[in-house]
């Protein structure tokens, strides 16, 4: 039997209600908050500060570090708290994403801190960091090129579909789930994270980035919008 | 031991980012376009690409006459030379002090660049966790150098301390330094406005001080309104009242 009627009773296509804030955190430099459904990850942004150890500090711009932690409620079975194989790799995947869009030449030898806690997870949780983080990172002011989204698009037996929850990441019948976290830049387009986890022939792949793009646009038009409305209040 | 001048008269020179209360400004977010055409020029946090000019961060875009600018909301202050802001002393060296002006880089105060003869013991002078108004010299990669040789920089004696956000001290200075005298006037406070955020109140009682305090960060709290001295104004009529 193929899956062709998602759990959730979802288009293909379709993605789940998303919300964003930004301004949640009122002691940091710049804070956002990002949901896809029921995944919901905050984003926290402190500096441009003076870097330590010396050593790390780059005489020609400033850096960028990025942690990611699932917080230990986030799952129904709690989590283990603190880093872990797994937050490392994230936060290096989305530390070289959002390194694509920031600009910290007019900051020398500072560090820039992008912490991302994931409140509540069901699939998609570097997707929603990334563009949490996005979020923040403008809210702080830091000079950027422009903006970035990220989201999961999958491939559930044979059927390509986007923003997959955890029922159908851990599908197992047919020939399985595959999962292609993708960001892209807003305006230019290009790439700036691309996993992929599990098999997909390369005619799919383009048919996954298709879908991707038109699904970041979506996601930039939400992101666009928290920005805005910040004014009027 | 050493009495200071007034600080009055710099502090408000040194608004430089004059905010014009009556135009209308729309939210730019970073890559958005703002403008096109080849007459615009870039200002702070705007960029050329091609026709267009695009915000670079996240703010206000301001078009004046032919310069395009985009005015941050929020963030960290981030030093110029010539700010003259509010700093603690974190560390007395032999020859000058450590400073901490809440900025991204460490600052220093030399000897030399304090306007009168210092001998011996420097925390005679100066001392850990004294607060100081200083002028910003230079900013390089690795640090800021300050100076307090201008008149009304110096050392803060007494008074009281309040933060806000570095981005919203044009709106607490006004035009021309409007919203600060009006509240200096209704509050009989002496106020210091720091570049850096950093605010000090010094008035004859605690309750002025408390009542400076308080309309800072109506202002701060109100930054987006139009015509906000009128408000201010309002805000102190309905004050005497109660």
């Amino acid at each position: 039997m193929t899956y062709t009627k998602r759990y959730d009773g979802r288009k293909h296509d379709e993605m789940r209600q998303m919300e964003a804030k930004i301004n949640v955190v009122k002691n940091a430099d710049g804070s956002a908050m990002f949901k896809f459904g029921d995944t919901i990850a905050l984003a926290v942004v402190y500096g441009p500060k003076i870097l330590h150890p010396q050593h790390m500090q780059n005489p020609r711009k400033g850096i960028l570090r990025v942690n990611y932690d699932m917080l230990s409620f986030s799952v129904p079975e709690r989590k283990k708290p603190g880093p872990s194989r797994r937050s490392q790799e994230v936060s290096k995947v989305t530390e070289w994403a959002l390194n694509s869009v920031v600009d910290l030449e007019s900051y020398p030898n500072t560090v820039v801190d992008v912490h991302i806690m994931i409140l509540q997870a069901n699939a998609g949780t570097r997707c929603a960091g990334i563009n949490a983080a996005a979020l923040a990172l403008a809210s702080a002011g830091i000079p950027m090129k422009e903006m970035i989204s990220a989201v999961a698009v999958g491939k559930i037996d044979e059927t390509l579909i986007v923003d997959l929850i955890k029922e159908e990441e851990d599908y197992e019948d047919g020939e399985g789930a595959t999962d292609i976290p993708i960001a892209f830049l807003a305006k230019s387009g290009e790439v700036a994270l691309f996993q992929l986890d599990g098999r997909i022939t390369p005619a799919e792949l383009k048919e996954v980035v298709k879908i991707g793009r038109k699904a970041c646009k979506e996601i930039y038009e939400v992101q666009k919008k928290a920005l805005k409305h910040m004014e009027e209040k | 031991m050493f009495r200071e001048q007034e600080n009055n008269e710099i502090i408000e020179e040194s608004d430089s980012i004059q905010i014009d209360e009556h135009k209308k400004r729309e939210i730019a977010i970073p890559g958005e376009k703002i403008v096109s055409g080849k007459d615009f020029l870039p200002g702070d946090g705007a960029r050329r690409e091609g026709e267009d000019i695009v915000a670079s961060k996240y703010g206000l875009a301001d078009i004046s006459g032919r310069l395009v600018k985009v005015i941050p909301l929020s963030g960290a202050y981030i030093p110029r030379p010539g700010n003259v802001v509010i700093g603690r002393v974190t560390d007395v060296t032999f020859n000058g002090w450590l400073m901490d002006l809440k900025a991204p880089y460490s600052s220093f105060l030399p000897v030399s660049e304090v306007s009168r003869f210092v001998k011996g013991d420097l925390t005679e002078y100066y001392d850990i966790g004294d607060m100081i108004v200083v002028k910003i010299d230079n900013v390089k990669s690795k640090g800021i150098d300050l100076t307090a040789k201008l008149r009304g920089l110096g050392k803060l004696e007494r008074g009281m301390i309040v933060f806000i956000n570095s981005n919203k001290v044009p709106r607490v200075i006004g035009r021309e330094g409007s919203m600060i005298n009006l509240i200096k006037q209704e509050t009989n406070c002496d106020i210091v406005v720091g570049q850096n955020g950093i605010v000090w109140i010094k008035g004859e009682k605690v309750e002025d001080e408390l009542k400076a305090k308080d309309a800072i960060l109506f202002v701060v709290s109100k930054s987006y309104v139009e015509g906000l001295t009128e408000k201010v104004e309002k805000y102190f009529r309905e004050k005497r009242n109660s």
